[in-house]
């Protein structure tokens, strides 16, 4: 993907790092993302982000497993072979709701599962970049990205009114790569150009 | 910022003085610590089951389900009623996964992983039974509707036995992926933190990636909410469409129409009970008990007691249906071959195990009590065990011909083969209590601010406050 510089600032409690995305966001620097060991509710709102719409997904993936239970089923019992079961009718729309059902569940969950995997570009051997080792245990860690507007010295200055307690500035790999965890891989040969040099 | 509050008159659900850093170390510090001895005691003991049971499948495959005592009249014995008895274990997993997330209940955080684990492994077991019962077991792939050279000739969409394959299949698979989606943020805690590269390699492949970047966790966050609103009539259809393979019968006993929503208490009733059996004794191995609070385990207890009176009330509703119906073979099935005859012994072990025993749990000493759940957690698994051998074989050793009345015990490689699905089930389960994050890490953190004992007792201090003060300080921040 890209290649870029970012400050990274680092918290140790959700009531400190509200007050801190709304300042920052206020001041006009960009935050590339930030990473909590676990959900923290109102914090994609507090980052302008919209509202996802895996669930839409989800019920679309759902109404294509009822239509295909129901038209599989329906075609075979009175069109490619219909068998007669005790005298049964060859169209029981009854005894076709459970495997409609299942169809219907089956399809959504798998269908939003594989679509969060792609959205959020995971897989086994998908390896990205981690600013913080601790953002899995208990820090919340904001990434600023430099752009040819911001000076790294007075974003570390700003995070650091703000609350931050660990400061640093990364280059890093935006998106993601194949690769083993157990290995640093090197994925460019020297920090990328300084933009506001 | 905002305060964190819920009343202190709910009990804490993470006890002792924790922050974030401490919740990690608690639940992931297990996995990366030598086992102890009485874990390898137990792996060694369940693969041996395990092995046993793979003999004892062999057996029955090279040889025929003829080496089964099964018999023309009983054609369901052990195999069927190990069947259901399993996926309802599963039940409870689901349950405490998926139906308590919508309904908001904050203790389920402590006790999902582990159970959905449970579900996962006790469908696995479930599945079993039905397959090798098949017998000419390489024709298994025959209840899948795909295009064949034999016309095609396609399965029966009118029979709940393939309802069952679709449902069983469709619920292990939701599982699974709830289950999984739900470790991918603790598997990418253990890969940060380990010091060994073996660990890095395999969990940074088992967590896929996950970074816990906010919108992920949005993303993560809706799945979950609709997986939970997907599983949770999903595990109400299992039940109910294992319950149609009787229902839909002619045979006395069976026919009822109060089976879907009897089976479907019933297996959370049993699935609860083994939720405790493996709970306490896994809180107790991993120095977990400030995570499965007291207060977990009275709570499945009430579950307990409410779905034990719930089947209780089943099975009188089936006695005094035989009776009111009029239907001399619904009479003879409920009074005279079930509740007395051969096989009467079998009726008296399920009432008093399901419907007299759990009553003790009205008392609230009892559902706290550790030694008094495990105790009664393993009585109403026999109890529910014996709830499918009672419906199953109760109901078809006597049949409308009594030329060909009979009775049925297992032979061995039935024994072999339930115990070998134990095998399975705690192979399966010594390996997720070493090597996966038993309780959710993530999901404690974001219930503990406002349930750990620690920030509860915080709140002391506020609900002293006058009301007006209080608002005044807190509403407009």
């Amino acid at each position: 993907m890209a290649v870029k510089k970012f400050v990274v600032g680092s918290f140790d409690d959700e009531a400190v790092l509200f007050p801190a995305v709304k300042k920052v966001r206020a001041a006009g620097y960009r935050i590339h993302d930030v990473y909590t060991p676990f959900p923290v509710h109102g914090l994609d709102h507090a980052l302008g982000l919209r509202e996802t719409s895996l669930h839409t997904a989800g019920f679309i993936y759902g109404i294509t497993g009822t239509t295909t239970a129901l038209s599989f089923m329906s075609w075979i019992f009175t069109t490619d072979w219909p068998l007669n079961i005790g005298g049964k009718p060859h169209f029981p729309l009854p005894a076709f709701i459970p495997i409609t059902f299942e169809l219907t569940v089956l399809f959504s969950a798998v269908g939003m599962v594989m679509t969060f995997m792609y959205l959020c570009q995971m897989a086994p051997f998908v390896k990205k970049h981690i600013f913080h080792p601790r953002q899995t245990d208990d820090l919340f860690v904001m990434a600023i990205e430099l752009t040819e507007k911001t000076r790294a010295e007075e974003v570390k200055a700003f995070l650091d009114s703000v609350g931050a307690k660990e400061i640093n500035e990364q280059t890093a790999e935006t998106g993601w790569w194949l690769g083993r965890w157990d290995r640093e891989d090197k994925l460019f040969s020297k920090p990328a150009e300084p933009v506001n040099a | 910022m905002h305060l964190k509050y819920e009343s202190t008159l709910r009990e804490p659900l993470v006890d002792g003085v924790k922050d974030y850093h401490q919740v990690t170390e608690d639940i992931i510090g297990p996995i990366e610590a030598k086992p102890g001895k009485l874990w390898y005691i137990g792996l060694i003991i369940s693969i041996s089951l395990l092995l046993f049971g793979a003999f004892s499948v062999f057996w029955e495959v090279y040889f025929g389900t003829g080496v089964w005592n099964l018999n023309k009249t009983v054609g369901w014995g052990w195999d069927i009623t190990n069947f259901v008895w399993w996926v309802g274990i599963g039940h409870a997993g689901t349950l405490i996964s998926a139906i308590l997330l919508l309904f908001r209940q904050g203790w389920r955080t402590g006790v999902n992983r582990a159970a959905e684990a449970m579900t996962i492994f006790a469908v696995m077991c479930a599945g079993q039974f039905p397959i090798w019962h098949m017998g000419r077991v390489w024709m298994a792939f025959f209840v899948l509707p795909y295009p064949n050279t034999r016309g095609p000739l396609w399965v029966n969409f009118n029979s709940p036995l393939l309802w069952d394959v679709f449902a069983i299949s469709t619920y292990f698979t939701v599982s699974l992926l709830f289950w999984y989606s739900g470790l991918l943020p603790d598997f990418a805690t253990v890969r940060d933190r380990a010091k060994t590269k073996l660990r890095k390699l395999l969990y940074g492949i088992a967590a896929f990636g996950w970074t816990g970047s906010t919108k992920h966790w949005q993303r993560h966050e809706s799945l979950s909410l609709v997986l939970a609103g997907l599983s949770t009539p999903l595990v109400l259809s299992v039940h109910t469409i294992v319950s149609f393979d009787f229902a839909t019968s002619v045979i006395p006993g069976w026919h009822t129409t109060i089976f879907p929503p009897y089976f479907v208490a019933g297996a959370i009733f049993s699935g609860f009970a083994m939720v405790q059996t493996l709970l306490i004794i896994t809180r107790k191995i991993l120095g977990l008990e400030e995570y499965i609070t007291i207060g977990h385990i009275d709570a499945m207890n009430r579950v307990i007691v409410l779905t034990g009176s719930i089947v209780g009330v089943a099975y009188l509703t089936e006695l005094f249906m035989a009776w009111y119906s009029g239907v001399q073979y619904e009479f003879d099935a409920f009074y005279k071959f079930r509740a007395a005859g051969p096989m009467g012994w079998s009726y008296y072990i399920m009432m008093t195990c399901n419907v007299v025993s759990p009553q003790i749990f009205w008392f609230r000493k009892l559902r706290r009590n550790i030694m008094v759940t495990f105790i009664m957690s393993i009585i109403v698994n026999i109890g529910m065990w014996f709830e499918r051998f009672v419906i199953i074989c109760s109901s078809l050793y006597r049949d409308y011909l009594p030329s060909s009345w009979s009775y049925y015990r297992p032979s061995w490689p039935e024994v072999g083969f339930y115990l070998g699905t134990f095998g399975l089930f705690f192979t399966c389960y010594f390996f997720f209590a070493k090597y996966f994050p038993v309780i959710a890490v993530a999901e404690i953190k974001s219930i503990l601010k406002t349930s750990g004992q620690n920030f509860k007792e915080k709140m002391v201090k506020h609900e002293e406050e006058d009301l007006e003060k209080f608002a005044h300080d807190q509403a407009h921040h």
